[in-house]
């Protein structure tokens, strides 16, 4: 081994997610239920990157449908998708700013709807693709972006 | 099938049609007693409100149809926990139309996902209040002839007021249309709206503490009352209630034929002298609402007379 390497193993079928902000990898593990499923998952935090500096990598294996990309497109949608497929890179995928999101983030505005009828799920809709703003469907509230990336916030 | 959330849910147009309606209401009352029979509003308050629900209910019986409803949250299923989504499934196979007004944001929108009967919008919380909006349009365009090219006052409390930024979302769509905004640093209009909808749609604006150096330019003066509800501290509240009064005196500064608008209740910000004067529309306005929300019943109902 090189010094100051570290091998992570090729996964044969599923996701490699590159580029990712230093430190989110954890909260993309979170939102992408990745807990809850029963496959392997390798995140990597901090790896030297030349454009960024420093970055995170994640290599999930899954069945290449259960992704769900919208989420990713929403936390940062500059994050390079690898698709893996026999252990190779079948397909590059662009994320996009998804329309809607839904049970990712919760509406903090206590006069909203959602606050009190606890059944009621929590979509926030992209109003403005310029400032990538989202407002929750029901009050409009201003999502504060404290999920998304640096980058995204300080657009 | 049609509800109505925020104004901005008709297109120019739409309003157009539905303030013609209005205004052929007005002047052919006979015509449209009957448009409604046997049909039923019901009017679902879960706040207190006196002109609203009456005002929803007497366009209905206006119209020869029938009302039910509750006008507390106390006396409905709320207080036992049931949830907006049961409660208008449930009036959905008692009435054919509905009107709600919820102290929370967003509550209509949720009843309108669930409901196969339209819902009206009556108030949600600080958020949208679509049937005063209606009826601020009716009251220009009736009494000044035109919706565009004029300059207008929005006084008082512009942070927390749901009926001006509705105002100001419907206003925008037509040309010509000047703002000063007249308010206390505190209740400032929020920079959303300042930069999403005036800057956004180049809207000349201009922002001003006194009243007196606004008032000679305007065409129209809108006066909000400063809510005490929505001020999580009394001593704020008591030092902004009497920011602005309206009376005699500053009247002589306007136009002859400036308008005032508010959306009541008025506390002390119009001195009730002020009520003789012809260019006090705010009691007329109630009038106007009520044409207002009969042709509003009957497009939502797809009821042609």
């Amino acid at each position: 081994m090189v010094e100051n390497t570290l091998s992570v193993g090729r996964i044969s079928e599923g996701f490699v997610l590159d580029h990712i902000e230093a430190g989110k990898s954890m909260e993309i593990y979170k939102y992408l239920n990745l807990d809850k499923l029963d496959c392997c998952v390798a995140i990597i935090k901090n790896a030297r990157s030349g454009k960024m500096g420093k970055k995170d990598i994640m290599k999930i294996e899954c069945p290449i449908d259960f992704m769900d990309l919208d989420i990713l497109g929403f936390i940062d949608h500059n994050i390079t998708v690898n698709i893996i497929k026999d252990q190779k890179i079948v397909e590059k995928k662009a994320l996009h700013l998804p329309k809607q999101i839904c049970n990712v983030i919760r509406c903090k505005n206590p006069r909203c709807i959602t606050s009190i009828e606890h059944g009621l799920s929590h979509i926030f809709v992209l109003t403005d693709p310029e400032t990538e703003t989202y407002r929750c469907k029901y009050c409009e509230e201003k999502y504060d972006g404290r999920l998304r990336s640096k980058k995204i916030k300080a657009k | 099938m049609r509800h109505l959330m925020s104004p901005l849910d008709f297109t120019v147009e739409e309003i157009d049609k539905l303030l013609d309606l209005a205004s052929d209401i007005e002047a052919h009352p006979d015509k449209y007693a009957h448009a409604c029979e046997g049909k039923k509003l019901a009017t679902l308050f879960y706040e207190p409100s006196t002109r609203t629900r009456l005002s929803h209910e007497a366009a209905m019986l206006n119209l020869g149809g029938s009302v039910l409803g509750f006008s507390s949250a106390a006396s409905s299923s709320a207080t036992k926990g049931e949830t907006v989504a049961d409660t208008i499934r449930m009036i959905s196979c008692f009435a054919d139309i509905c009107a709600m007004r919820h102290p929370k944001e967003g509550a209509a929108l949720v009843a309108s996902e669930y409901s196969s009967i339209p819902v009206i919008n009556a108030g949600d919380g600080g958020h949208q209040h679509p049937t005063q909006t209606l009826t601020d349009l009716m009251t220009i365009r009736s009494l000044k002839g035109r919706l565009d090219h004029m300059k207008i006052g929005l006084c008082g409390d512009l942070k927390f007021g749901r009926t001006v930024h509705s105002l100001i979302h419907a206003l925008v769509r037509y040309p010509g249309i000047e703002f000063v905004l007249i308010s206390p640093e505190e209740l400032r209009l929020p920079s959303y709206m300042r930069q999403d909808v005036l800057d956004k749609n180049n809207i000349p604006y201009e922002e001003v503490v006194r009243m007196e150096d606004a008032l000679p330019e305007l065409d129209l003066l809108y006066m909000t009352r400063v809510q005490k509800e929505r001020f999580f501290n009394e001593e704020d509240y008591v030092r902004m209630k009497d920011f602005y009064i309206l009376d005699a005196q500053k009247m002589e500064l306007a136009k002859s034929d400036m308008l005032v608008l508010h959306p009541l209740p008025r506390v002390n910000e119009i001195a009730v002298e002020v009520d003789k004067d012809p260019r006090a529309a705010y009691f007329k306005q109630v009038q106007y609402g009520v044409y207002a929300r009969m042709a509003l019943i009957l497009t939502l109902l797809n009821i042609e007379v």
